[in-house]
């Protein structure tokens, strides 16, 4: 199987050996294509974005108006902060110029003259590593004002590199950009999308780094070769991260729909004492976690996945083998998400707290049945009520776990309600403060 | 404490104030540079960074305590940030962050007197294939054990 995002070749991270290697023939050949038949090429392939939501990137371009007086932007989401998900980094350090042309193509169908690389202020490794190739693609004059001369055509396009500085909403699309503008990473209401108002009020697309990383191959391979690439309705390859209990964790480049059982068992070399598996997350942590005994059969794309009850995400794959003790991984996923929720909806900046509180609760030994229904009311009344979809991905992984793993925890909890004082605030508000009691 | 940017760092900003077509946009670049220079980030720095690109301070304030990248207090000269989140927590995660309190003797946040160490509970830091990690100021240690983590310390000890 060929790897399209990460060639097994040898330091392909240099500019000459990315080159001998068919290296910036595509922004050749897309230069002299009109916009409209890259962005045709893209939607026909069918590349779906790699950064969760799995949207077609082509027709993400095309919501890019065509006339405006505004400037165009392209932010290229690399904050990579999914706990479970450790693809982008590879790409950076092991295929940084495919990136940049995969970036300069997009830019130049849907005409934007600047792109925002945003990546994770943690990556000071992969920021200076990235930096380094940018600078020589701009010395070897494939980047800004010289990419005229170079390649002979009217476009040219500026690649900026913007560090995070460590907080996970901001790989939100519209909380990415706000943080480009300088303010704190809160997401915005949509509509309006990026396409009508993005980076300093003017249209801007947003891709993953893995989803810009494939577009010169499609360009140059043509899309007919990418959409035969695995499952039709999500081709191409995935950067799949595996870890937790496997005995080799890393990073797999497979054909989408592979199945998960092989990733795990043959890929990622199963589960060191071959422990049964518990429990898989197959999409990173906020991704709703699959039974050791569904997993058998699963493909992983975006469809397959949706149909057993869960989503592909970023492909993180965290496997837990049978020793692994389930509440204290909840709590610790929630303790993640309350940690970064940003704070602007009620239902998340107060849920999030709530949900880590009653799942310590139930780790100690002191939670009831009764904890259990509770944490599913409030994952519910989270799910839905937010601005952005970290409301989501709090209540995920708790609303599933809890009820797919309903009698691993009602194991955990005692049958009967016990509190230090007898008020069950939350079941039977009116006994609380009884009217009774209430004098003027 | 007064702050003032050194001529060289004065240079840098107006080089990072051409990547943005507002002033305000340079903000997390600059403050990266603040922190350099300061080590932490003071109300000095903030108002130093607030004139220069224009901006009240309490903007900058605003940015500088939505990021967990920006020390509001001083820091250790190496400071140990142990991830703890799902991946790492499985294959021992915790063990790491217990080990380091334990040999340091100070807890999240904290710095050793010397000022030579501060620990830091980080959140997912994208080693999950080659966890559990400590990551020592901006460099990655992975594939870590105990006795790993007694070198690293011990390494850090005797360069300082």
């Amino acid at each position: 199987m060929e790897r399209i995002v990460l060639p097994d070749i040898e330091n392909l991270h240099k500019l000459d050996v990315y080159k001998e290697n068919g290296g910036y023939t595509a922004i050749v050949k897309a230069l002299g294509q009109s916009t409209d038949d890259i962005i045709d090429q893209v939607k026909k392939s069918g590349l779906r974005g790699r950064g969760g939501a799995a949207f077609v990137a082509g027709l993400k371009w095309s919501f890019m108006p065509k006339i405006t007086d505004k400037p165009k932007y392209l932010c290229v989401n690399g904050d990579e902060s999914e706990p479970g998900s450790f693809k982008d980094r590879q790409i950076l350090e092991y295929n940084p110029h495919q990136l940049i042309e995969g970036i300069l193509i997009t830019c130049y169908a849907i005409g934007a003259k600047t792109a925002y690389v945003y990546i994770r202020g943690e990556y000071h490794k992969w920021i200076n590593l990235f930096q380094n190739a940018l600078s020589d693609a701009y010395a070897a004059g494939y980047v800004g004002d010289k990419m005229k001369e170079t390649f002979k055509t009217n476009f040219a396009c500026e690649i900026i590199v913007h560090k995070g500085a460590g907080a996970y909403i901001c790989g939100e699309e519209s909380s990415l950009m706000n943080s480009i503008e300088g303010k704190r990473g809160y997401p915005r209401v949509k509509p309006p999308f990026p396409a009508q108002n993005g980076l300093w009020g003017c249209p801007t697309t947003i891709n993953n780094v893995e989803t810009i990383t494939n577009v010169p191959k499609i360009i140059n391979k043509g899309w007919e070769w990418y959409s035969q690439i695995g499952e039709p309705k999500h081709p191409g390859t995935i950067l799949f991260g595996v870890s937790g209990h496997v005995n080799k964790p890393g990073v797999y480049e497979l054909p989408s729909g592979t199945l998960l059982t092989d990733i795990i068992y043959s890929y990622a070399g199963g589960v060191p004492g071959d422990k049964k598996i518990l429990c898989v997350i197959p999409g990173g942590s906020s991704m709703p976690p699959l039974r050791g005994d569904q997993i058998e059969g699963v493909k992983m794309d975006a469809e397959s996945l949706k149909a057993v009850g869960s989503s592909i995400g970023t492909g993180g794959i965290i496997v837990m083998d049978e020793d692994t003790d389930l509440v204290k991984v909840l709590a610790r996923i929630s303790k993640f998400y309350y940690h970064e929720s940003c704070g602007q909806c009620t239902p998340c900046r107060e849920g999030t707290s709530w949900l880590v509180r009653i799942l310590d609760r139930i780790a100690q030994g002191n939670g009831s049945s009764h904890d259990l229904d509770l944490l599913i009311n409030v994952a519910s009344n989270i799910e839905g009520n937010t601005i952005c979809a970290l409301g989501e991905a709090a209540a995920w992984p708790v609303r599933f776990m809890v009820t797919r793993f309903r009698d691993y925890f009602e194991e955990r909890v005692q049958k009967e309600v016990t509190l230090p004082v007898k008020n069950t605030v939350h079941s039977m508000r009116d006994t609380a403060f009884p009217i009774t009691d209430i004098k003027d | 404490m007064e702050f003032k940017f050194t001529p060289e760092n004065l240079e840098k900003i107006k080089d990072i104030l051409k990547k943005y077509p507002t002033k305000k946009s340079a903000i997390m670049p600059v403050l990266y540079l603040g922190q350099e220079q300061n080590g932490w980030i003071s109300t000095e720095v903030m108002t130093e960074i607030a004139s220069i690109l224009e901006i009240t301070d309490e903007e900058v304030l605003g940015v500088v305590t939505f990021y967990t990248m920006f020390f509001e207090k001083p820091m250790g000269k190496n400071h140990l940030q142990v991830c703890t989140n799902v991946s790492c927590m499985l294959r021992g995660g915790y063990d790491i962050y217990n080990h380091v309190k334990e040999e340091l003797g100070i807890d999240n946040m904290e710095v050793t007197e010397d000022g030579n160490f501060s620990l830091e509970e980080v959140e997912c830091m994208g080693s999950c294939g080659t966890a559990p990690m400590i990551a020592v100021n901006e460099d990655y240690y992975e594939n870590l054990n105990k006795e790993k983590v007694n070198e690293i310390i011990e390494s850090l000890k005797n360069k300082s």
